[in-house]
């Protein structure tokens, strides 16, 4: 199969769904010649023309409630938020309109609109470039929320987003764009709320999201050699979430640790190591572990940011603690 | 009264009477619901703002969208909405627009193109100027109306979506009531310079009329629409106007910030119903047992309307997670 690259698998899907749906459209900041600042979307204002790949000014709260309107009219916009740290800009919009549109009107406005953007740190960006703040649209009920770890997902997972009809918010990893994999020639989607098992295991379950699929797969590797087989899940979308292919896992290895690089406290593997302790409590050999970004702002430099994320040897570390029994109370 | 076409347009006259004393009518019986406490919550009132509304939307088709406030009833009813219908949404029962899931703050009637009141100051500027991008990039000739008050003035996002709907000539009418009060504090108080200077700084044609004068909003309206059609939007109104009530029903002592005086000038010199039935009258168009006719229906109608949602059903607990996302279409 041939391989593309990340950026190169959204483009695809972008583009492909213009071509089927006319009344898709896509906004954002440099979007249409520029092909944003990481070239994701060069071409499309090509094929598609500034009518349908719109250029707009910096003013995120703006152009978001524009697509929110566009939404509930019969379009069905796209909209590049070109870093995930200004999904604080766009909060009003998303949280108390987008979201929550659907249901206050009874069910008779739909809002299918896309936001597309990113997150994931050590790219030297500093605090306010280098968030990941997914937990904070899957806290708001109306939202759902994919978080692609591969090209392969990342364009079978935007072709999904694309065809809801609710607001979706997507974000892919900012380090992965030129990470290359094996994508198909012919069309395929990946159905929101299916989690992948992109590695079976018998002795513990890594939950991993994103960026953080790469570090539980590497962990594996490494535990492998010490004889230990870990299982990795993807679950590609955290609303809907496949909570029963979690749960089937963890009842056949007893441990668990999730891996998620939003910040560890009140985040993505909060919820999952609660749900995962509330509803297969009596098959866990060891308390659910939990791998986050620490509870910083993240730093610039090089030395302290590479500190604040999870990574593979402390990701392996722990799972060899809790299969050795080691930390029965250490949660 | 401003009337060049006197006579030539009795249905239409009478039409807008009709429909500004279904408004009042309509606050009437709400304000008396919260004052017996037979209605959740609390709703804002629209009394002494009529001919804003009813001037506007006689302007409009169905197909014509128009984004309401927190004090939004006269839109509702402006653009064609059915009293029982309302009534049932604020009293929270089934059978209302939103399934009394939206309230007095979110009635949307999606039939007659009125996306929707909005709880947040200023909050449907950006839903109003998609709807416009999403008309034109669909290729209709639909304009949207965004109705606010002065207080949304102050918000930043109006300035953004001004912007781009002067960039890219947008088919939608700023429609911004002043009444004078931002809540509870004067608007002199809270707005620098000119209202019409801000719209005029991005290039868009400003306007100033009684807000009063139902024939003066409507002669305004009905040629900005037109012009809006052509794409010779956006536009700008300011109509001076008065609410009768406080912010809302509970704000009952208001001599802090305006006193009894002012509002008795308004309300015995500036009525926009009184002051249309004393011209219908004037000019022959109407008898006053006529316009006596048409205020007794609608307030036997209003009645009988308020009987009927008092009786109606609430929803169904299994509702309360119905419509948190609407149905997926994805393949």
């Amino acid at each position: 199969m041939r391989e593309i690259t990340l950026s190169r698998a959204v483009n695809e899907a972008i583009a492909e769904e213009m071509r089927r749906d006319p009344t898709i459209f896509l906004m954002g900041e440099d979007v249409a010649e520029a092909g944003t600042p990481f070239k994701v979307l060069s071409g499309l204002v090509e094929e598609f023309g500034t009518e349908r790949i719109i250029d707009t000014p910096i003013s995120e709260p703006g152009f978001m409630g524009l697509a929110v309107g566009a939404a509930m009219t019969g379009s069905r916009p796209i909209v590049d938020l070109m870093f995930g740290d200004f999904l604080f800009l766009v909060m009003d919009q998303l949280c108390n309109q987008a979201a929550k549109i659907h249901y206050m009107s009874g069910g008779k406005l739909n809002v299918p609109l896309v936001l597309r953007t990113n997150l994931g740190a050590t790219r030297r960006s500093a605090a306010q470039h280098s968030q990941s703040l997914h937990a904070l649209v899957a806290h708001i009920p109306g939202l759902k929320v994919a978080l692609p770890s591969s090209a392969y997902e990342a364009k079978g997972l935007m072709k999904t987003a694309i065809r809801d009809n609710n607001p979706v918010v997507i974000f892919e990893d900012k380090l992965m764009y030129n990470d290359k994999a094996p994508v198909p020639e012919e069309e395929y989607l990946i159905p929101f709320g299916q989690a992948a098992v992109l590695r079976e295991g018998r002795d513990l379950t890594l939950v991993a999201t994103s960026s953080m699929v790469q570090v539980a797969r590497a962990a594996a590797e490494v535990l492998a050699r010490d004889g230990i087989s870990a299982e990795v899940i993807d679950p590609r979308t955290i609303v809907p979430l496949d909570e029963a292919t979690i749960l089937d896992s963890v009842r056949k290895t007893s441990r668990a640790i999730v891996i998620d690089e939003g910040h560890q406290s009140f985040g993505v593997s909060a919820e999952i190591a609660a749900r995962i302790s509330e509803k297969a409590f009596y098959h866990l050999d060891a308390p659910v572990l939990r791998f986050g970004a620490m509870d910083v702002p993240v730093p610039f430099s090089p030395a302290l940011e590479d500190l604040t994320v999870p990574t593979p040897d402390r990701v392996a570390e722990a799972a060899r603690r809790i299969v050795r029994g080691e930390m029965t109370d250490a949660a | 009264m401003a009337a060049a076409k006197r006579k030539t347009n009795t249905e239409a006259y009478l039409r807008m009477y009709r429909q500004m004393v279904r408004i009042r009518s309509f606050e009437d019986n709400a304000n008396q619901l919260y004052l017996s406490a037979r209605m959740p919550g609390l709703t804002h009132m629209y009394s002494g703002e009529e001919a804003v509304a009813v001037g506007i939307c006689e302007a409009l088709t169905d197909d014509d969208k128009i984004t309401s406030t927190h004090r939004g009833h006269g839109h509702c009813v402006a653009k064609g909405a059915e009293f029982r219908q309302m009534f049932c949404e604020l009293l929270g029962k089934e059978e209302g627009y939103c399934r009394g899931k939206g309230g007095s703050m979110h009635i949307a009637d999606q039939s007659h193109g009125n996306l929707g009141a909005n709880a947040i100051v200023g909050g449907s500027m950006g839903i109003a100027t998609g709807a416009a991008l999403s008309a034109r990039l669909r290729g209709t000739d639909e304009v949207t109306v965004c109705f606010f008050g002065d207080g949304a003035t102050a918000q930043g996002l109006w300035y953004e979506v001004m912007n781009m709907a002067a960039l890219w000539k947008l088919p939608v009418i700023y429609a911004c009531e002043n009444n004078g009060y931002s809540e509870y504090t004067r608007t002199d108080e809270i707005a620098a310079g000119s209202l019409m200077k801000r719209a005029e700084a991005f290039g868009i044609e400003a306007h100033q009329v009684d807000g009063q004068d139902v024939l003066a909003v409507n002669d305004l309206a009905a040629k900005l629409v037109a012009r809006a059609r052509k794409g010779e939007g956006p536009f700008f109104i300011e109509l001076e106007t008065y609410r009768y009530h406080g912010h809302h029903v509970g704000d009952i002592n208001r001599n802090y910030y305006r006193s009894k005086e002012e509002e008795t000038i308004w309300k015995e010199n500036r009525d926009p119903i009184v002051n249309f039935g004393v011209w219908l009258a004037k000019e022959g168009i109407a008898t006053e047992a006529d316009l006596q006719e048409i205020r007794d229906t609608v307030k036997a109608d209003a009645e009988a309307a308020v009987a009927y949602a008092l009786d109606a059903a609430y929803p169904p607990a299994a509702e309360v997670d119905m419509h948190v996302y609407a149905p997926d279409t994805a393949a």
